[in-house]
């Protein structure tokens, strides 16, 4: 995935702060994918941002260690199993 | 519905929470499926929850972590505040869902379930086409489900497209999908009949052979490999015929919490013809049901099961399976689910996937009407 890829999450997709669960939940059709700590920073943070831009931020708010690499394999996955919606490979759905 | 429900999975050893609220607004419905899951006696539910009392549901569901929304029935769109019902559901941060036939749905009305922040509409199906879906569901619907099918996705929803399977529409699979296809469903939920309720009743007319499902099964494999994520299609099995007991509302009392439309609180969709009373939302608060009350705690954990659950590996992962299936094939609510080949009483389920199999003659259905409703319960 290139850093000047836009990120949004897909549609139907909706990230949301529970407090019930002390954690970021990914709601979709009838489901839920309850997610760590990590996982949750990231995707709170697709937006229409670039991954670039993302991770810029990250590192800001976390600035012990070089993420570059973990990010991007996270939103790599991430964008297989159709959370995302990016400017990248629009034509295959 | 049952299996994509499952997909909401609760932390393992955390206080449970009732994830996924569903909501039966009415049991009243336009279609008269013979495979319908609602109670036989669903003719009997009178005095539905008022608007304020949906409401107060929502509030106190959501205070305890609840998240998802299924609102169902019967056909949910007869409830003249449905557009209510959702926006409070959206403002409370519910993601709702609606299941619906799509018969009463017009553009006006998605326009209104739009901006009160419905998420996401399951639409049901019956067949390919008009005749045998007529034939499954009575009436003259399936061009209202087509255009509002068409709808919906000009709506930008997401959309499942769910059809029951059986003896009689098995065959069709391969034009289903088509149709699906065509229509521009995002999931596909192909979900093999569960023989409880109105499909117990109408086994012998809609049991299919094990030949039919394993075709059906072949077909959709192919179509996956055509269409790839641009369609994700479920093919969810029936007990009967996969032989495992699955693992029922992932677990009594840890994730489902149902509310009838006369307000009685359920553990599981088939809770009503279980004997185990109720507890009604008329007369406590949700959390006192949730955790308190008998019909939740009953099967709650596994102190109640006996053998050859108990000392059996699977138990953690099937959790003793289906009470209702129990209850139809053993007589008994607490008895290992007879679809498990370990169950003693397994032959029960195998005597009737191979009746099926050598049936000759089609049985007619008895469908679900107010008057057959009455005349059975």
């Amino acid at each position: 995935m290139n850093g000047d890829v836009r990120i949004w999450l897909s549609a139907g997709m909706r990230l949301q702060w529970e407090a019930a669960q002390s954690a970021y939940v990914m709601l979709y059709p009838e489901g839920m994918i309850k997610l760590n700590g990590p996982a949750g920073e990231i995707l709170s943070r697709c937006d229409g941002r670039t991954v670039d831009g993302l991770i810029a931020d990250l590192q800001q708010a976390f600035p012990s260690a070089d993420l570059t690499a973990d990010v991007i394999t996270f939103l790599e996955e991430a964008n297989t199993k159709g959370w995302l919606r990016t400017t990248e490979g629009d034509d295959d759905g | 519905m049952a299996s994509v429900e499952s997909q909401v999975t609760p932390a393992a050893n955390a206080t449970p929470i009732p994830l996924w609220l569903l909501a039966e607004v009415t049991y009243r419905c336009p279609l008269q499926c013979a495979y319908c899951s609602n109670p036989i006696a669903f003719a009997r539910y009178r005095n539905e929850l008022e608007t304020d009392e949906w409401l107060s549901v929502l509030d106190q569901a959501r205070a305890m972590g609840a998240v998802q929304l299924g609102i169902s029935g019967g056909e949910p769109l007869l409830r003249k505040d449905l557009e209510t019902i959702v926006g409070h559901a959206r403002e409370l941060g519910f993601y709702s869902n609606l299941l619906t036939s799509g018969v009463g749905l017009d553009e006006t009305r998605l326009g209104e379930l739009k901006r009160a922040g419905l998420d996401h509409i399951q639409i049901s199906f019956q067949a390919d086409s008009s005749g045998p879906s007529d034939e499954i569901a009575g009436g003259h619907h399936f061009s209202t489900k087509e255009r509002m099918a068409q709808a919906i996705k000009a709506h930008d929803y997401p959309m499942v497209f769910n059809v029951v399977m059986h003896r009689r529409n098995l065959d069709r699979v391969d034009s289903i999908l088509q149709l699906a296809w065509d229509l521009g469903a995002d999931y596909v939920e192909l979900a093999n009949t569960q023989y409880h309720g109105w499909a117990y009743h109408n086994r012998a007319a809609l049991m299919p052979t094990r030949e039919q499902i394993r075709r059906a099964e072949a077909i959709t494999q192919h179509w996956r490999e055509k269409v790839g994520n641009r369609m994700q299609i479920y093919f969810v099995g029936s007990d009967y015929y996969d032989e495992t007991a699955k693992p029922c509302m992932n677990g009594w009392g840890t994730t489902f919490l149902g509310v009838a439309p006369d307000g009685r609180a359920m553990p599981c969709h088939g809770a009503a013809e279980l004997p185990i009373e109720l507890p009604s939302v008329r007369e406590e608060r949700l959390q006192a049901i949730w955790e308190d009350s008998h019909a939740f705690n009953v099967f709650r954990g596994h102190d109640w099961q006996p053998e050859p659950c108990r000392s059996c590996e699977l138990l953690h992962s099937c959790h003793g399976g289906c009470r209702c299936q129990a209850l139809l094939l053993a007589g008994d609510a607490w008895a290992t689910d007879p679809v498990c080949p370990k169950s003693p009483l397994h032959e029960r389920v195998v005597r009737e996937v191979e009746a099926a199999d050598e049936r000759k003659n089609e049985f007619p259905l008895v469908m679900r009407t107010v008057k057959n409703s009455r005349s059975l319960s």
